[in-house]
């Protein structure tokens, strides 16, 4: 698996009123990586999802995976949002199943991939709860295993977490790292959490508003084998506080 | 402004049925206190036995299901017509700046002004009612299924497009759904002109049906019976939006 994101350009409206949202943006991510873009609002790093997932098309620029341009929505692109993007009258399980069903998978191998994912995120028990009857962390455990069991090549997470708690964030952070541990997924991260970023991504790309680009890319090799000590440890600190003062300076001079 | 909470309150619901029985003794007293000629006020006794009367000679029963089956096959015709058409509507841009002036502009012309056209068309048979009750509530079923497709949040779309979904099966699967309990609510609230509508198409022309028998009961000056009329087309009417409601809870558990 290869998503490359080619000298990708946005503009909104058209002529003299369009609006440049993102500058030639490229990079690629391969099998196996977790890739973060982190900005502030207005970066553009919501659209540059969007881009991939096909929801939206570049101004200029290729999207490809797999060495085929990206035109359109697939299942071979998951995606998270950050919230409200749950079925509200399917059950947890209904919701997993959903995309397997508009795939035409039959049911009997339907209802053993539900299961299955439903295991992988802890949510076995949960399995006939409406969503409206699931926390807001367990709500996105249930819309990662929907991502999940579609079977795409790459899941787009759009601030899965943004709309949680503290708490409950850093606990979905542990859940998230594992579970790309464990089943070897792709996963793009969007995030406008460095210290997020940091602690999942083995690469993270720092965009700059106005017009929206990556303006540096950290190779993040950093030891994860225990997060919550990752978290406070001296490099990591230092790391981020480095990266924290380069995205104040980048706001400070688009401002 | 409230002036009860409600846990002041022990049995909420009794109030109610203790609103109607005030009107009925009010209704009483007035009668039999004899204010009023008993021509223009029949006592609630007289209308109950009117009412036994006309039960008796099968002719209650007769009209009610007359009336309940124009409403039905007119309703059921327009909300059928109207869910596919709000959708298609509701989801696609082009559908809707074709069509939305259109019916809104019919949505004013009133249902009963009508009546001669389908007349002049159908005749006096069973046809003319049921298209009154279907061009009395289509537009507005139609309209208000549309607006509750333009709020369906664009995540959910989204979300079943990245899914592998495509056009026809999310309008099924996601959009149909997520609408149910706004397109029962509408169907809920249009039923109730449908019901004013038969009785206006019976008033108008027909051998049965609840209006028929009230406009004969005033040819003869039986306000008893017109009494019966309107009290049995309320219960009917309270019946149907009790029904709807109940389906909304049982079948949208979701969405309270």
């Amino acid at each position: 698996m290869h998503l490359s994101v080619n000298g990708v350009s946005k503009s909104f409206g058209d002529g003299r009123q369009a609006k440049l949202v993102l500058d030639d943006i490229s990079f690629s991510i391969k099998s196996g990586e977790f890739v973060a873009l982190v900005g502030s609002s207005g970066s553009g790093k919501s659209t540059v999802m969007r881009l991939i997932a096909g929801l939206e098309r570049p101004s200029a620029g290729v999207i490809a995976l797999d060495g085929k341009s990206v035109h359109g929505p697939g299942s071979d692109r998951g995606m998270v949002f950050q919230k409200y993007s749950l079925y509200p009258w399917m059950t947890a399980a209904q919701n997993v199943a959903f995309g397997m069903s508009l795939q035409g998978l039959p049911r009997a191998l339907v209802r053993e991939r539900t299961a299955y994912f439903l295991e992988v995120v802890g949510l076995q028990d949960a399995a006939r709860r409406l969503p409206k009857e699931l926390s807001g962390g367990m709500q996105q455990r249930v819309a990662i295993a929907r991502a999940l069991a579609a079977d795409p090549k790459v899941v787009l997470l759009d601030e899965p977490f943004g709309a949680l708690d503290l708490q409950i964030r850093e606990s979905m952070q542990e859940f998230l790292y594992q579970l790309w541990q464990r089943s070897g997924l792709t996963a793009l991260l969007i995030t406008h959490d460095l210290e997020e970023a940091l602690l999942l991504a083995q690469r993270v790309h720092i965009m700059a508003p106005r017009p929206g680009r990556i303006v540096r890319t950290v190779e993040a090799d950093l030891d994860r084998s225990n997060l919550a000590h990752l978290r406070v440890s001296p490099p990591f600190l230092e790391l981020r506080e480095e990266l924290v003062t380069t995205l104040r300076n980048l706001d400070a001079a688009a401002s | 402004m409230r002036f009860f909470e409600r846990s002041t309150l022990r049995s909420p619901w009794l109030l109610g049925p203790l609103g109607i029985l005030v009107v009925l003794l009010v209704w009483s007293l007035i009668s039999l206190s004899g204010v009023v000629d008993p021509l223009f006020l029949p006592s609630p006794l007289a209308v109950w036995r009117a009412a036994g009367e006309q039960v008796q000679a099968g002719i209650l029963v007769a009209d009610a299901i007359a009336s309940i089956r124009r409403v039905f096959l007119g309703f059921a015709l327009s909300a059928a017509l109207a869910l596919p058409l709000g959708i298609a509507m509701g989801s696609n841009p082009l559908i809707c700046r074709l069509l939305e002036p259109l019916l809104g502009l019919i949505r004013y012309m009133p249902a009963p002004a009508f009546i001669p056209l389908l007349i002049i068309y159908f005749g006096l048979g069973e046809l003319p009612k049921v298209l009154l009750i279907f061009i009395g509530t289509f537009f507005f079923n139609t309209l208000m299924i549309m607006d509750a497709v333009k709020f369906v949040p664009q995540e959910l779309l989204e979300t079943a497009l990245t899914l592998g979904g495509r056009g026809l099966p999310i309008l099924t699967r996601v959009v149909a759904p997520y609408i149910a309990p706004q397109a029962i609510d509408a169907y809920r609230i249009n039923m109730a002109s449908a019901w004013n509508l038969v009785i206006v198409a019976e008033l108008v022309a027909a051998n049965e049906g609840l209006g028929k028998r009230i406009s004969l009961a005033q040819r003869f000056l039986r306000t008893d019976e017109i009494f019966v009329g309107l009290i049995v087309i309320g219960l009917i009417g309270l019946l149907i939006d009790l029904g709807f409601r109940a389906v909304l809870r049982r079948s949208c558990r979701w969405a309270s």
